[in-house]
């Protein structure tokens, strides 16, 4: 045998030996995937089961699948979840809070990068001083300054909607001038004079010219926001209270689960109805999802 | 009662009376005045182009005059100055009502005894809270078990995301089917989450076998570690899109070089792959510190905080503590100042330990990425 045909064999028993690999490695990944997906397996099968059933068999699928309708409209019919209203809810102070956050902190960063000032900087300082504070830190002052704010102005800020996407502004505010600031900053400043010869005014700039110019970080920053205020609990069940007039999905489900401690067959078609909505979106907006929340850490 | 509480009622309140006449003017200000001037200066301007202008204003006052020269003259200055203004308002405006005052609020509270009840009447107890929580063996625990569950929670994490990065970048058929669905678990809240796994531990996992007929949320050790796996269940995903990234990055010359050079797999790893992804290590580091520390969500829907038990002998010998004291298993701090606030009604004491958790996370945070910026470097 020759050298070649040797090193032919050996490269082809590598070649084989890898692609057994592949193999071994895509079942292996598929079996992972399975393990990951059993507790929302899980949770499929019993929302569509009655009680007994649930505590006999957990595991296994259910005899009617029409169940899950049943617990569907049961939950519907709750009060205490009140799910259309949450659902509204969450959805309401969730949109507009992440509009707000975008374009109020991308006007602030703009006008900090745009000023080469001392002030501007020691603003900017200011703001990134904001992100390392925890919100367990400011949670209690925080209560007792919305009823002082009640008491002093008489406007109740407990528990309404106002209250809770000016507190979700101030909090997701740091983060996301942070992040416009970098990007405007690689913005020339060449498009904006340009702008201003053309005959734009200053604010007309911004929202003419510069804000498109955004539109990748602003998405990032819609998911990355989106996902924090979606599934937030602490900063909620302060400001609204578990059993408030505007509260949200997590709030419902907690209380859902608070008053029917051991009943599970409710508890889980809540948290799928809770869960359904997210898992929908990312369904349709896979890429930007992941693009956003990795992209938004790694900055 | 009722008559002295009419009395104090009807008291003259200055600080109250103060605190009102600030904020009724700087609300004015702030949210009445500059709207306004700008809405009217928006439709004068239509009629007059000179409107509100320096041009049409020749005040003899010197204020004023200032005052108009730098606000309302259409010198790029003044427009420049007012954009500023106009610009960072509704941000820093919600910025500081909602995070600075309460902050700087916060520091004062902790040095109060405030029980919710008393707000406003509080009296300042100089360090009592922190003395209270430095001898609160609870207080202690749950610093250590945070400490304990950060660590293998940092641990576990981090090794089960890279090694799934590992799996979903070779060339695989469904690769990216497995990306999104490790992620998905990250993009349900840890509330809802922790209610489909109190479900798993109490309901399903115990019908397994005569062995398993004890629920993991029952035993103190078991609960924490049940805890554990579930946010690595939770967050591993978004880490492992992290490493993700930076595998990606990694230069494909240098890795065929290697091969070439007769490096097997092991050794690409250590010393290609490892050295490349170091800044991402630090990246998913510093976030799974993060967010184990302020682990709540997770806790309050999975375990409560729960089980009770009985503290470890060597705790208690090393606090000095009777050896039978009880202690909650999965109580982090996060709940533990929850708790403390408003179970217990101790806000002072609870604002207190938000404080020390505070410079606690603080701390460590800067040390963690300074280490890790150091070690970067080496490799």
């Amino acid at each position: 045998m020759t050298q070649a045909q040797v090193l032919a064999r050996r490269s082809k028993r590598h070649f084989m030996s890898k692609k057994i690999m592949l193999i071994l490695l895509e079942v292996f990944a598929a079996l992972l995937l399975i393990g990951f997906f059993f507790p929302f397996f899980l949770v499929l099968v019993n929302a569509a089961k009655p009680m007994a059933e649930i505590r006999l068999r957990p595991l296994a699928l259910p005899d009617n699948w029409l169940n899950i309708y049943y617990n569907f409209v049961e939950i519907l019919g709750r009060r205490n979840i009140d799910y259309f209203r949450s659902f509204f809810n969450s959805f309401i102070i969730t949109s507009t809070s992440l509009i707000a956050i975008g374009v109020f902190s991308a006007m602030a960063a703009w006008v900090l990068v745009r000023t080469k000032s001392k002030l501007s900087f020691w603003i900017f300082m200011f703001f990134l001083a904001g992100m390392v504070i925890p919100f367990q830190v400011v949670m209690l002052p925080l209560t007792r300054l919305l009823q002082t704010l009640r008491n002093v102005t008489g406007i109740r800020f407990k528990d309404t909607f106002h209250g809770v996407v000016l507190a979700y502004i101030g909090f997701g505010a740091p983060l996301s001038i942070f992040l416009f600031h970098g990007f405007i900053k690689s913005i020339p400043l060449d498009i904006e004079e340009a702008a201003i010869i053309d005959g734009c005014s200053k604010p007309q700039v911004f929202f003419k010219v510069v804000l498109p110019i955004l539109k990748p970080i602003f998405v990032t920053l819609l998911v990355l926001n989106g996902m924090w205020i979606w599934n937030d609990y602490l900063l909620p069940v302060l400001i609204i209270g578990l059993g408030g007039d505007m509260k949200t999905l997590p709030l419902s489900v907690a209380n859902l689960a608070g008053n029917y401690e051991k009943e599970w067959g409710l508890i889980l078609t809540s948290v799928m109805m809770a869960a359904l909505p997210v898992l929908i979106l990312f369904f349709f907006a896979q890429k930007h999802i992941i693009k956003g929340m990795t992209s938004g850490a790694i900055k | 009662m009722n008559a002295t509480h009419r009395l104090s009622k009807n008291k003259l309140d200055v600080k109250k009376i103060l605190q009102s006449v600030v904020l009724f003017f700087v609300s004015i200000v702030m949210v009445v005045t500059l709207p306004i001037v700008s809405v009217v200066r928006l439709i004068g301007r239509i009629k007059h182009k000179d409107f509100m202008t320096f041009k049409q204003y020749k005040p003899e006052n010197f204020i004023l005059k200032h005052i108009i020269y730098q606000w309302w003259s259409e010198k790029e200055v003044a427009q420049n100055k007012r954009v500023f203004v106009y610009f960072l308002f509704p941000a820093m405006f919600a910025f500081v009502l909602f995070v600075i005052v309460p902050f700087l609020q916060g520091i004062y509270i902790s040095f109060t005894d405030w029980n919710g009840l008393n707000t406003g009447r509080e009296n300042f107890v100089g360090i009592d809270n922190y003395r209270t929580i430095f001898s609160d063996i609870r207080f202690l625990y749950a610093l250590w078990r945070t400490i304990l569950y950060a660590a293998l929670n940092i641990v576990a994490i981090n090794v089960v995301a890279f090694g799934l990065a590992l799996l979903v970048t070779q060339s695989l058929k469904l690769k990216n089917i497995y990306r999104a669905g490790f992620f998905m678990p990250n993009l349900i809240g840890g509330l809802v989450l922790g209610y489909i796994w109190q479900f798993i531990f109490n309901r399903a996992v115990t019908t397994f076998g005569p062995a398993f007929s004890d629920s993991f949320l029952t035993g103190g050790t078991s609960a924490l570690f049940a805890l554990i796996f579930v946010v690595t269940w939770q967050y591993a995903g978004y880490i492992m899109m992290i490493y993700i990234a930076a595998i990606q990055n990694i230069p494909q010359d240098l890795v065929e070089a290697s091969t070439i050079d007769g490096a097997n797999a092991l050794q690409r790893l250590r010393n290609i792959t490892f050295p490349l992804v170091a800044q991402a290590f630090t990246v998913a580091m510093f976030l799974t510190l993060v967010t184990s520390f302020k682990q709540f969500d997770t806790v309050v829907s999975l375990t409560q905080g729960g089980p009770p038990e009985v503290m470890p002998a060597w705790f208690a010998t090393v606090f000095g503590t009777g050896a039978q004291t009880i202690v909650n298993a999965t109580s982090l701090i996060a709940s533990d100042i929850y708790d403390t606030a408003f179970v217990f009604n101790r806000l002072g004491v609870g604002q207190a330990k938000a404080i020390i958790f505070f410079v606690f996370l603080l701390v460590i945070s800067l040390l963690q990425v300074y280490y890790n910026k150091r070690k970067e470097i080496e490799l």
